[in-house]
């Protein structure tokens, strides 16, 4: 039975409760609702709540479970013979489940018999073909121990999926009848609801943890993976970069964070003081009516998909800055794709970012500060020079921080407007890469996941992680601390 | 100031240039300063709007002639003995080339360009493989043969550019592709009215093509996969993003556990997308084995960067819902839980919907986890067949597929690019306006 079914009959089995238990209830004060200790409706999702919840908490837990547990016990099978081939267990197993899958796809496309699909041996038929006519296409041929180990896997797999299905639905029925014996009319159904959806909701509040847990879970055992391939102090201290898919590759994340503080300095030098004197201007100078039509303007540009700059940076500003300084003229440049244009490019985004955290906290500190000053005799720029942007400098400072780890963290720019090579150099006119682009160049060719050159993506993002999150924590401890001091 | 005063003091005699009507150096040095000073800021102000129009001309500079194509328009008749004719021979579509070259020939006469020599290899090289597109659409509709048929052929992508002005005449030397001769045929050709601009529906409605024919290339296909994704990301992020924010914002103690929630939410927004990308393909990919490529995997990994804008935005609106609306509530009888879902959340619920459009926005356009999760490198030439086929099958989406056509070595891709990017700006645009015009219309000041 395919799991969508089972969802579809544990849902109406639901549906029967919600319909029985209101009935049930109902029916036990002969239709008098004020007996009842909760409203009717109240009996009825009870009933469906304790059918659906368990039963389908229970699937989602199996599920993700059950591919564990199969993998260990095959897995366990293939420790000698990937031994004696001299292959990776995660390799074969990869094969493993290739040939299972195709086997299922064969059997439900009427090419193989399900008996044949588990007795067939190697000796006798050749699987890669007849797998092919079902329109499964494997790589290599397979091996009898693969071929053994899958169908294996498919026999647990089966068995597995049947008991599943079967103990999903004994509890749903379970559930159904427990909450039928309780709709009696002294029930308190509507609290039960109520803690129910409670702990729902508190289940949903949880999934921001999880996702925490998720991502670093998944970055801290590949980093521990790869750097068993690879030797840690290498990565973090080599100065070449240069992956090779055959082996022998030199992983130095230098060079890479060379390239993202180089970009990164450069998107802050066009956008910081841009967006401060423009949050500036509109916070102190601009009328009502400028301020309604720039503000939006400008926040616009925060709008705009991180795609479109890098397109921009790729097809104008790369070419523009070539015309200016590319060998017609001085020569400082040989290719559209540099520092220069994806810093640029990286600017124009964080304009809007600047001045809307910059407008926020200088529209917080207090017009007591400004009275005071005006005053003293103090000109409107002098106040603002001199009251007002070392009142918001601790603010200002976190905006600036948050502003940095978005440059860091940016990827579309600089993967299409800085180029694809990893140097160390001064020059903002050549080629250099970042740990983004890196991340995605290492994960998106046609690599093995568990060789070291494409693991090392996940020390890159454990690296880009630690990086973003520790300016991030910083700035939003420095943002509140700014905030209570004027509150 | 109190230099002033102290100097002014002991000599009572009027001294020049201390008058209240005539400035002295010292207040011409400082209103010049906040005069700069105010300057400084409106450049700044003019900076940023100067980016965002030099951004906007030239998307739509270079992103609106994708929309037109150059085509040929050919009467075309085709009897039974010439098909039959056609198809006994060996090379068929060089046969239907022939025909298709005299068709054309007559059409220029009979516009009056007769003097313009059209031979096979420049019809090859201005229109590419007329010869098939012909044979395909008789052997398709035979019933055809022998009536007065109207062909619509596209030209090909270098005549579209050289005649929207992005390819000149000195490029073109030495390119087997198209030659400067044939040129003055593409002139003739528009003079004449027989090639002409016409908007081309296949970038709207088609799918993907392969790297070779930059002209068929179409972004139907990933807009939808593109629906797909965002519909998995309102099916799960707003119930899950409403859930908690009712949870944090109503019911949720003063405790550890729920500083923790918080400070995980607000780190969550800032955590640079690449590395949900990551997230997904080391959990949804690797662990749980779901498709590559798959719409659903890609809404699963918008889902969770998604959450928290969505949970920001409606614990705000949750929070401008005056206490007293739930202390009637509470009054009359009501449970805390029946307050906040009878009474609270219908008047937040404008302000949810607003959130939730602008996340959706924000999900629509990011590209940097898809790349993680394989939605590129591949040719989405398919539409997908219903809906599990349109979860589960590879498919592309709008900023992905920008981005592969970015990839690609042929420049023909870019003018493809600006226009994907021109339609995924009108859906972004028209999300952020349905947004703000419910916020105007729905919106209470208490």
């Amino acid at each position: 039975m395919s799991t969508t079914l089972v969802v579809l009959i544990v849902l109406a089995l639901g549906a029967a409760g919600y319909v029985l238990g209101r009935g049930r209830a109902l029916r036990e004060v002969n239709g008098d609702q004020r007996r009842l200790h909760s409203l009717p409706s109240y009996y009825g999702t009870n009933v469906a709540m304790k059918t659906v919840v368990p039963a389908m908490l229970l699937m989602g837990i199996w599920l993700l479970a059950q591919p564990l547990i199969v993998e260990t016990s095959v897995r366990g099978d293939l420790q000698d013979e990937a031994e004696r081939q001299n292959r990776s267990v995660s390799l074969m197993m990869s094969d493993v489940r290739r040939v299972a899958n195709g086997l299922d796809v064969a059997v439900s496309q009427g090419v193989m018999t399900r008996e044949r699909a588990s007795n067939m041996r190697t000796e006798f038929t050749d699987v890669r073909e007849r797998l092919g006519q079902a329109g499964v296409a494997l790589g290599s041929d397979v091996t009898s121990a693969v071929l053994r180990a899958a169908q294996r896997y498919r026999a647990i797999s089966g068995r597995a999926d049947l008991l599943r299905t079967g103990v999903v639905l004994a509890l749903a029925l379970a559930g159904l009848a427990f909450g039928l014996r309780n709709s009696t009319a002294g029930y308190r159904a509507r609290n039960v609801v109520e803690s129910g959806i409670k702990i729902l909701l508190i289940l949903a509040a949880c999934i921001a943890i999880l996702t925490t847990i998720g991502i670093v879970l998944s970055l801290v055992f590949n980093t521990i993976e790869f750097f068993r391939l690879y030797p840690a102090s290498e990565f973090f201290f080599s100065t070449t970069w240069s992956p090779s898919f055959g082996g022998g590759s030199e992983l130095g994340i230098i060079p890479l964070l060379w390239g993202t503080l180089y970009i990164s300095v450069i998107a802050l030098i066009v956008a910081v003081p841009i967006g401060l004197f423009a949050a500036i201007y509109l916070s102190e100078y601009a009328s009502k009516r400028t301020r309604a039509i720039a503000k939006p303007a400008i926040e616009i540009l925060a709008g705009i998909p991180t795609i479109v700059y890098g397109l921009f940076a790729l097809l104008t500003i790369g070419p523009l800055l070539l015309r200016v300084f590319g060998d017609q003229t001085v020569g400082w440049m040989d290719a559209g794709t540099a520092v220069m244009t994806a810093g640029l490019a990286m600017g124009i985004m964080l304009i809007p970012f600047v001045s809307s955290l910059s407008d926020d906290i200088i529209n917080a500190v207090p017009q007591s500060m400004r009275d005071g000053s005006y005053g003293l005799g103090a000109t409107q720029s002098e106040t603002i020079r001199q009251v007002i942007l070392p009142a918001a400098l601790p603010g200002i400072v976190g905006a600036i921080l948050l502003a940095a780890s978005r440059a860091i963290g940016e990827t579309m720019i600089v993967v299409l407007g800085a180029g694809a090579a990893a140097r160390l150099s001064l020059n903002p006119f050549e080629a250099m890469t970042t740990v983004t682009a890196k991340i995605v160049s290492q994960l998106t060719g046609d690599s093995d996941f568990r060789s070291a050159e494409a693991l090392v993506a996940f020390a890159l993002g454990m690296t880009l992680f630690v990086v973003t999150l520790a300016l991030n924590v910083a700035a939003l401890y420095i943002v509140r601390k700014y905030r209570e001091q004027y509150e | 100031m109190t230099d002033a005063t102290a100097s002014a003091a002991p000599d009572a005699a009027p001294r020049r240039g201390k008058s209240i009507v005539t400035q002295d150096t010292n207040t011409r040095k400082r209103n010049a300063a906040e005069k700069r000073f105010q300057t400084y800021g409106m450049i700044a102000i003019g900076i940023g709007v100067f980016f965002l129009v030099a951004l906007t001309w030239s998307i739509l500079r270079s992103g609106l002639p994708a929309f037109t194509e150059t085509a040929v328009t050919v009467e075309f008749n085709l009897s039974q003995e010439q098909f039959d004719e056609a198809e006994s021979q060996v090379l068929k579509t060089a046969a239907y080339e022939g025909f298709f070259v005299r068709a054309l020939q007559a059409q220029l006469n009979e516009e009056g360009a007769g003097d313009v020599q059209v031979e096979e290899d420049a019809v090859g090289r201005i229109m590419g493989n007329v010869g098939s597109q012909i044979r395909e659409f008789y052997r398709a509709n035979q019933d055809q043969l022998g009536q007065e048929v109207s062909f619509t052929v596209p030209a090909s992508s270098r005549v579209d550019r050289y005649l929207n002005g992005a390819l000149s005449r000195e490029d073109l030397t030495n390119s087997r592709f198209l030659e400067p001769e044939d040129l003055d045929i593409v002139d003739r050709l528009v003079d004449s009215g027989v090639m002409a601009n016409a908007f081309d529906w296949t970038f709207i409605t088609g799918t993907d093509s392969g790297v070779d024919n930059p002209g068929g290339a179409g972004i139907g296909a990933s807009v939808i996969g593109s629906f797909f994704m965002m519909f998995v990301v309102l099916v799960l992020a707003l119930p899950i993003g409403v859930a908690a924010s009712i949870y944090l914002e109503e019911f949720a103690p003063q405790n550890k556990f729920t500083d923790l929630i918080e400070v995980n939410i607000s780190n969550l927004a800032a955590v640079p997308s690449i590395v949900f990308g990551i997230l997904g393909l080391a959990v949804f990919i690797q662990f749980a084995h779901l498709p590559q490529s798959a719409p659903l995997v890609g809404g699963l990994v918008l889902t969770l960067m998604t959450l928290p804008t969505i949970i920001i935005s409606t614990r705000a609106s949750l929070k401008s819902v005056p206490p007293s609306i739930r202390a009637a509530a509470l009054g009359v009888g009501a449970s805390q839980m029946q307050a906040v879902f009878h009474h609270v959340l219908p008047l937040a619920a404008p302000g949810i919907l607003t959130g939730t459009i602008i996340g959706l926005a924000q999900a629509l356009g990011e590209t940097a986890p898809l790349l993680l999760i394989g939605m590129v490198g591949f040719v989405a030439r398919q539409y997908p067949d219903g809906l599990a086929s349109g979860l589960l099958d590879p498919n592309s989406a709008m900023p992905a597929q920008i981005y592969t056509w970015a990839a690609r070595a042929d420049p023909a891709f870019y003018e493809k690019a600006w226009g994907g990017i021109i339609v995924l700006l009108v859906f972004l645009l028209f999300m952020n306006a349905l947004a703000i015009f419910l916020r105007r219309k729905f919106e209470r000041r208490w």
